[in-house]
């Protein structure tokens, strides 16, 4: 009963959507504030049967109804209760069904949110996000039920994959796909502004408050699928460069070009059509790495199992929300432009550059993510590109990237005088030399080119970032205290910064080691020595588990004890790796059980990853930063006033 | 600068932007491609030389041996015509088992054994790398005899 009532409220969300969809936008075309009207209305309706639906499927998972099939195949009755909610979105459907709630809790908030925007403005946004909600509405019903019954029903479920058994996984998907369908906010405001035939500034601010806000959530979604991938597929990488991971970082590297982008039109009233593209070209990023997870066409350790149907389904959807969006763009974009101009040197010149990089970024990125694709289909060999190519290619755009990231944000709108930005720039930069050099050789005791040039970049951002808190913080009396918005882009640059130097000294000094050892046998790495104490038996609630106890030392002193396991999950019988960490600020120690060799031995891999954790820190600053600069509230109404004096003191970028 | 001006600038900063991007990332995807080349080629002698490739396959019942206690190990691989022997020391991925599909990264050494560098096994029992699947597929068709023992000949030369 309840899975079929989940059933139909998922068919009204879409009767709703439609309306939501068509009659405001009918509306906003004729000027009619009734057919406009419904845009908030159906907005919150179609959330409330999506949360229905949603609520439908949780349930069936919570009382474990294996009547269901698509509980049946990944639930399981022993499997701890937040797991079996987690399990909800652990696959295909009912990661999908998640999916549309998301995007229906996004049009409401926008709906709720809006009042400030002119109403029809207001209606075309929100129908726009309808028309994308019918997709996705379609997509779940015609291919992907959650709600598909399996009869007779299954006496026990064939379980969670235990690698999605995890905290970090558990939430993981939920915050990754806030930022995703984010975007699509960002689209619809594109779209609304293309329909309406202008993009100005309030429109703009509008949108960089969205999208701000969808990008730090994808940051966090970002990092969060990176730190799972270190402890849990227990090898200690960070980034693979695998397609899946690659599907969701070229979004966020579109958006954070969009960011930048907007920060002009906001202010200057500039770059408009280059900004509608790049809200374009965020959400059909969104959607191609949908299809790449969801099709199987591609080889990942993401992919969901193959269904040539949904990949057909999502690669037309991309196809007429790509043609229609772009086509539409062909038309009105061009009539957006403005005649203001910009000084050489000029915060705008620095935007431009940013966006040019990042641009190339991620089309290097997507070049390596389909090259396989494209040479599958030209000459039929199939091959792969390493992550080898990745390391070294996506270098090329970011070190000018990060380098001038430093020079930009210091630089004022319009036209900057280059004597007192010199001025300004020369303690950063000589800290940035110094620190550079002198910090690796202390620390780790020897220097090359790529460290060098990668501690500098990471140094420089850090020193550049700080000038203008700084300066707020000794600012005299009367003098204007920094934003709140440019207070977050310091910070989320001081992320960027921290996590540059992490990925740096993590690269340059990580030591590992697989070793065969036997309980009393011990292996050193670096400094410290690592001796497999014992082998124990551990029973978990759905596993049992062969635990190591490691000791870790360093010059004879006890530092930790360690406890990795290898664990086999009772009802799929499959073995995972638990890896052990000691972690502390600087440096992560990682111990992982490989193979039972016989005769008591084990094949171990032990790790010492210095800064790791700079890493996450470094993205987890950078969303705070995304966080600070949207709740600017006082700079939300009165943008004007800080653009007076932009001439001297640099603001929000 | 005027609207004009900047225009160019900006096209003319993308386009210097990804020739370097295209012309120095061309050259370094060459050296970065990796082929997957199906067993039954392998043993044909259809193989890049003197660079890395990918196999893939099943892993040959009963044919994992190590010596105890020490991390070398040898394996068989089909592709349900031709077998290969492989050769790997390190630590395995959790899933791979015997009978169950593998991809191998490495290179041809002496007396036919592939040498691994990396072994992969995907991470979900259902999945099965597409070209792998596909490769079995290949030269299961048309085979009258039951799977197991032995699916075909190995007849290298008529592929």
């Amino acid at each position: 009963m309840i899975p079929e009532i989940g059933q139909f409220a998922l068919i009204l969300a879409l009767s709703l959507a439609i309306c939501q969809a068509v009659l405001p936008l009918i509306g906003a075309h004729r000027n009619d504030a009734a057919m406009m009207g419904v845009a908030r209305t159906a907005a919150t309706g179609q959330f409330v049967f999506v949360a229905i639906s949603f609520a439908c499927l949780t349930w069936a998972f919570v009382t474990s109804d294996f009547s269901v099939l698509y509980v049946a195949n990944h639930s399981q009755l022993s499997l701890p209760t937040v797991y079996k909610i987690s399990a909800v979105w652990g696959a295909h459907e009912g990661s999908l069904l998640m999916w549309i709630l998301i995007l229906s809790a996004w049009t409401l908030a926008v709906s709720r949110f809006s009042s400030g925007l002119p109403e029809a403005f207001a209606a075309r946004v929100i129908g726009v996000l309808g028309l994308l909600s019918i997709g996705f509405l379609l997509f779940a019903l015609l291919t992907s039920n959650p709600f598909e019954r399996l009869i007779p029903a299954a006496a026990d479920g064939a379980d969670l994959n235990p690698l999605l058994q995890d905290p970090g996984l558990a939430i993981h998907p939920p915050l990754l796909y806030i930022g995703y369908v984010g975007f699509s906010v960002a689209f619809a405001f594109a779209i609304a502004a293309m329909l309406t035939g202008d993009l100005d500034q309030r429109t703009a601010k509008w949108t960089r408050q969205w999208t701000t806000l969808a990008w730090l959530f994808l940051t966090l979604g970002i990092m969060l699928g990176s730190w799972w991938a270190y402890y849990e597929l227990g090898w200690g990488g960070w980034w693979f460069w695998d397609p899946v991971e690659n599907a969701s970082f070229m979004p966020w590297l579109i958006g954070t070009a969009l960011i930048h982008s907007l920060a002009v039109t906001e202010r200057r009233g500039l770059f408009k059509s280059w900004t509608l593209l790049l809200a374009i070209t965020a959400f059909s990023l969104s959607l191609l790495g949908t299809f790449l997870v969801r099709s199987g066409i591609i080889v990942s350790v993401h992919a969901f199992a193959t269904d040539p149907t949904r990949g057909f389904f999502i690669l037309s959807f991309l196809g007429i929300v790509v043609i229609g969006a772009l086509a539409l763009f062909a038309w009105r974009g061009p009539s957006l432009d403005s005649d203001a101009g910009f000084g050489l040197l000029s915060r705008e010149t620095f935007l431009l550059l940013n966006n040019v990089l990042l641009v190339v970024a991620t089309a290097l990125v997507l070049m390596g993510t389909l090259a396989p694709l494209v040479i599958e289909m030209m000459d039929g060999s199939k091959i792969s590109i390493g992550p080898p190519w990745f390391e070294v290619a996506f270098l090329v755009p970011t070190i000018p990237l990060v380098l001038l990231m430093g020079l930009g944000m210091n630089t004022a709108w319009r036209k900057q005088e280059p004597s007192s930005w010199l001025a300004v720039l020369r303690i950063p930069a000589i800290a940035a030399v110094l620190l550079g050099v002198l910090l690796p050789l202390m620390f780790y005791g020897r220097v090359s080119l790529m460290l060098a040039v990668g501690c500098l970049a990471a140094f420089w951002i850090i020193a550049t970032s700080l000038v203008q808190p700084i300066r707020s913080l000794r600012r005299k009396e009367g003098a204007a205290v920094i934003t709140r918005s440019a207070l977050g882009m310091s910070v989320a640059h001081l992320g960027m910064g921290l996590f540059v130097l992490g990925v740096t000294i993590t690269s340059a000094f990580n030591i590992e080691a697989d070793r065969a050892l036997t309980p009393g046998e011990s292996i050193e790495v670096g400094a410290f020595e690592f001796e497999m104490r014992e082998l124990r038996d551990v029973e978990g609630p759905n596993y049992s588990a062969i635990e190591a106890v490691v000791e870790i030392r360093r010059d004879g002193e006890y530092v930790a004890t360690v406890r990795p396991q290898k664990r086999q999950y009772l009802v799929q019988q499959n073995w995972m790796t638990e890896a052990g960490i000691y972690a502390t600020w600087n440096r992560d120690l990682f111990v992982a059980l490989g193979d039972q060799l016989g005769n008591g031995a084990w094949s171990v891999r032990v790790q010492y990853k210095p800064m790791i954790r700079f890493i996450w820190f470094g993205a987890i600053v950078m969303a705070l930063g995304g966080l600070i600069a949207v709740s600017d509230r006082r700079y939300r109404v009165k943008a004007t006033k800080a653009e007076k004096v932009s001439g001297t003191a640099p603001e929000a970028a | 600068m005027k609207p004009r001006q900047q225009r160019m600038l900006a096209l003319g900063l993308a386009a210097i932007g990804i020739a370097i991007a295209a012309a120095f990332t061309l050259r370094a995807f060459q050296d970065n491609m990796m082929f997957f080349v199906e067993i039954s080629d392998v043993v044909a002698g259809n193989y890049p030389k003197q660079r890395n490739f990918r196999i893939g396959g099943l892993v040959v019942d009963g044919s994992v041996e190590r010596e105890e206690g020490s991390m070398d190990l040898r394996f068989r691989v089909t592709d349900m015509a031709c077998e290969i022997p492989v050769s790997y020391v390190g630590v395995l991925p959790d899933l791979f088992r015997e009978g169950q599909g593998v991809v191998a990264h490495g290179r041809l050494g002496e007396e036919g054994v592939f040498v691994a560098d990396k072994i992969l096994a995907k991470h979900d029992e259902n999945y099965m790398a597409p070209e792998v699947a596909e490769s079995l597929a290949k030269h299961v068709e048309n085979k009258t005899a039951p799977l197991r023992d032995g699916v075909s000949e190995c007849n290298p030369n008529d592929s």
